[in-house]
């Protein structure tokens, strides 16, 4: 099974290029064209991203260096001992489902201080990859066509989130652990 | 609350820094961290290119528009309430096949799309559906296929594997989408319960 997983994860995606080069060629697209307009989308979001990842990934940055985001870990590392859940990854756990840009910024950091190959630095890889941002989503959704009573839906969306994150700890520890 | 959010950090971070005597650490992040933002973002760039460049092929090719139409059964059954042949189901399907492709920016405006159409069905009221919502959960679990964004900043950092998590990650957001399904029919059996 695990061995299953670490073979997709290296297969999966030049499989697909294969996959998309082999379509476009039986419906004879210009591919190189397409892919150099859809590429100038890629520059333009990088740049726009830009001033979202100064901003944050200084933020967190002060904390971490000022010693208060360890303190803070400290504090919590022996209550959540108990479930196996690291307490270096609670705070990027916490504004997982706020914020998309603070979650990247605080994924960032977190893989810089601990390395991308560790074990945090692993959880915090899969959480910042397998969840979108609850509260973005909804307030762009409902907003747009203007919703005022949402009922259960921030209830269940933070839920969604939650079971997310306790997965990506548990099958981590399972795999990587 | 973002905007709290940023404050506090920054605030507490340099408050803590002057009891702890960690001040000339800040002092040097503050300027270190702005300039490896700018190094990361630049390095973003070689995956979002290649990627967004691929999908706009995928594009063309036509396979977004194949995997609309695989889903289409499933996802008919899930929004039990939209009828079969309704433009919601169509505009639902294109948001959530571009998301699976990471491609944010074009499955926004679909999404909205779905929304509006929903809000047709349900009259113009102003009170989320049973449609709108199970719709938003999928949307915020993020069924994703390859997480490009993590594995430009894996890249970034000198990962001896950077796409080492795509299998973990794949795994973890359909766990994540099955649970936001039946979260999403529990509460939604227990509004219709308290009416009865």
């Amino acid at each position: 099974m695990m061995g299953f997983i670490s073979v997709i994860s290296i297969w999966m995606i030049p499989c697909f290029i294969l996959f998309i080069m082999i379509a476009a060629s039986m419906k004879r697209l210009p591919a190189y064209d397409l892919f150099v307009e859809g590429g100038k989308e890629g520059v333009k979001t990088a740049v726009s991203l830009l001033p979202f990842l100064v901003g944050m990934i200084t933020a967190i940055s002060i904390l971490r260096s000022s010693g208060a985001l360890d303190a803070f870990v400290d504090i919590l590392s022996p209550l959540l001992a108990f479930i196996g859940f690291p307490a270096e990854v609670l705070p990027l756990a916490l504004i997982r489902p706020i914020s998309g840009t603070a979650a990247l910024g605080m994924t960032t950091e977190i893989i810089a201080t601990y390395g991308p190959d560790s074990f945090i630095g692993t959880i915090a890889s899969v959480m910042q990859g397998s969840t979108d941002t609850t509260l973005y989503v909804l307030t762009i959704y409902f907003g747009a066509i203007g919703i005022k009573k949402i009922r259960y839906a921030l209830q269940a969306g933070l839920l969604a989130d939650l079971i997310a994150i306790l997965a990506a700890v548990f099958l981590v520890t399972m795999m990587f652990g | 609350m973002i905007n709290w959010i940023w404050i506090c950090m920054a605030a507490i971070g340099i408050i803590y820094a002057m009891f702890s005597g960690n001040m000339e650490a800040v002092n040097e992040a503050i300027f270190e961290s702005a300039a490896q933002a700018v190094t990361l973002a630049i390095g973003l760039i070689s995956i979002l290119v290649f990627w967004l460049g691929m999908m706009r092929i995928a594009e063309e090719a036509g396979i977004l528009r194949g995997l609309a139409k695989i889903f289409r059964p499933l996802i008919s059954k899930i929004f039990p309430e939209i009828p079969k042949d309704h433009p919601a189901l169509g505009y639902i399907l294109s948001n959530l096949t571009a998301n699976m492709f990471g491609l944010g920016n074009a499955a926004t405006p679909l999404g909205i799309k779905a929304m509006e159409e929903m809000k047709k069905l349900n009259k113009h009221s102003e009170t989320a559906s049973r449609s709108m919502i199970t719709f938003l959960i999928l949307n915020t679990t993020g069924l994703t296929l390859i997480p490009t964004t993590v594995i430009g900043i894996r890249m970034q950092y000198e990962s001896a594997s950077p796409t080492e998590i795509v299998g973990v990650t794949l795994l973890v957001t359909c766990i994540g989408t099955i649970a936001g399904l039946i979260i999403d029919r529990f509460f939604y059996y227990k509004s219709t319960w308290r009416k009865s």
